[in-house]
């Protein structure tokens, strides 16, 4: 039920953002910092999700190779930024991980 | 007549190209979202009321991390501020729709719709030639090209609904040991990494990192609105000592 809830209200609020000039504001102009900080929120918010997953074990930093997922990641950001690749990205960061996985696994 | 029907089938033939691309992700959202343990309808029916890919993938993310409601909530639509842009760049040739139309068209405003719909807004008329430059200025939207956005849009909706059914099928079978929940994170890299590229930016995302790990033991989760709060104040007075910067220079010559 909170699901539910929780999907309605990420709906409902998208819709009214993306009806905001469309259909409301018609064509006033957006003010001008707020035009610059936008730009800036998907740029800060995924790192702000990715670093934690990659880094974190628990609460506590986990730089060992304890934790295939920094290596992985790590690995897969460089891939990105060189081919600016999607699912090459994704492929090699998967491969990576289940490798160092299985190899975790032997020892 | 036809020019509807021309505009309406141009628009989804433009936006064939970035459906290859949306593909494999409507496909990790379905099966991230069942491996989150998300029930296959509440997860179909996200991809119907909320229709945006990045905002689903990190709602997904932030559910398995056991996030509280308040704060996913609020980053997902932290998110999707971004549509604002999008509709504000888009509203001066919709003004004269009817308002039922305006609506229909908000809710299939993505990303990928809008880079294919912009564009064609900024050609110029090709059924009017004849005009004159000036007279098509004056009169935007001579076309009916709200059918070239409503063919996009209604394409990519297709796709992204059919894509994200699939993920969620097959995700019913895919074992946790496979840790295909990793493909959220690494889909975040590979969208952030490549957008980086003024030192501005770069700061911004780095910041907003860090900041997220050393905040982790903030109550509520708010370690990570903090995080992009913090990211984008420090991507923002960057860029605005840079611009400065240049500008003192331009004063010296």
């Amino acid at each position: 039920m909170t699901l539910w809830l929780m999907f309605l209200c990420i709906g409902v609020i998208t819709y009214a953002i993306r009806l905001s000039f469309i259909g409301l504001l018609g064509t006033k102009e957006m003010p001008a910092f707020l035009l610059k900080a936008l730009r800036f929120v998907p740029i800060a918010v995924l790192p702000a999700i990715i670093l934690p997953q990659l880094f974190l074990r628990g609460n506590t930093l986990d730089f060992s190779l304890a934790n295939p997922r920094w290596i992985a990641g790590i690995l897969a950001a460089i891939v990105a930024w060189r081919t600016r690749n999607v699912l090459l990205t994704i492929v090699v960061g998967m491969a990576v991980l289940w490798g160092l996985q299985v190899l975790l696994a032997r020892i | 007549m036809t020019s509807k029907r021309s505009e309406f089938f141009s628009g989804i033939k433009d936006i064939l190209p970035i459906l290859l691309g949306v593909v494999p992700f409507a496909l990790i959202y379905g099966v991230a979202a069942r491996s989150a343990g998300i029930p296959a309808i509440a997860a179909q029916a996200m991809s119907f009321i909320v229709f945006a890919g990045s905002a689903q993938f990190v709602t997904v993310q932030l559910i398995s991390a056991g996030t509280p409601v308040a704060i996913i909530i609020l980053t997902a639509c932290l998110l999707n501020l971004r549509h604002a842009l999008y509709s504000a760049s888009l509203a001066p040739y919709l003004k004269r729709l009817p308002l039922r139309l305006q609506m229909l068209l908000a809710y299939l405003l993505t990303d990928e719709a809008y880079a294919v719909t912009i564009t064609h807004y900024r050609q110029p008329d090709v059924g009017a030639r004849f005009i004159a430059p000036e007279a098509q200025i004056i009169a935007p939207g001579h076309a009916p090209k709200h059918w070239y956005f409503f063919g996009a849009g209604l394409m990519l909706w297709s796709i992204w609904q059919l894509g994200t059914a699939i993920g969620i099928l097959l995700g019913a079978n895919v074992p946790a040991s496979w840790s295909l929940d990793f493909t959220l994170p690494l889909t975040f890299i590979a969208l952030v990494v490549p957008a980086l590229k003024t030192r501005a930016e770069w700061a911004a995302a780095g910041t907003a990192g860090v900041v997220a790990v050393l905040a982790v033991g903030l109550p509520l989760n708010l370690g990570l609105i903090v995080a992009t709060l913090t990211g984008m104040a420090a991507g923002l007075l960057l860029e605005s000592l840079e611009t400065k910067r240049w500008a003192v220079k331009d004063g010296e010559d």
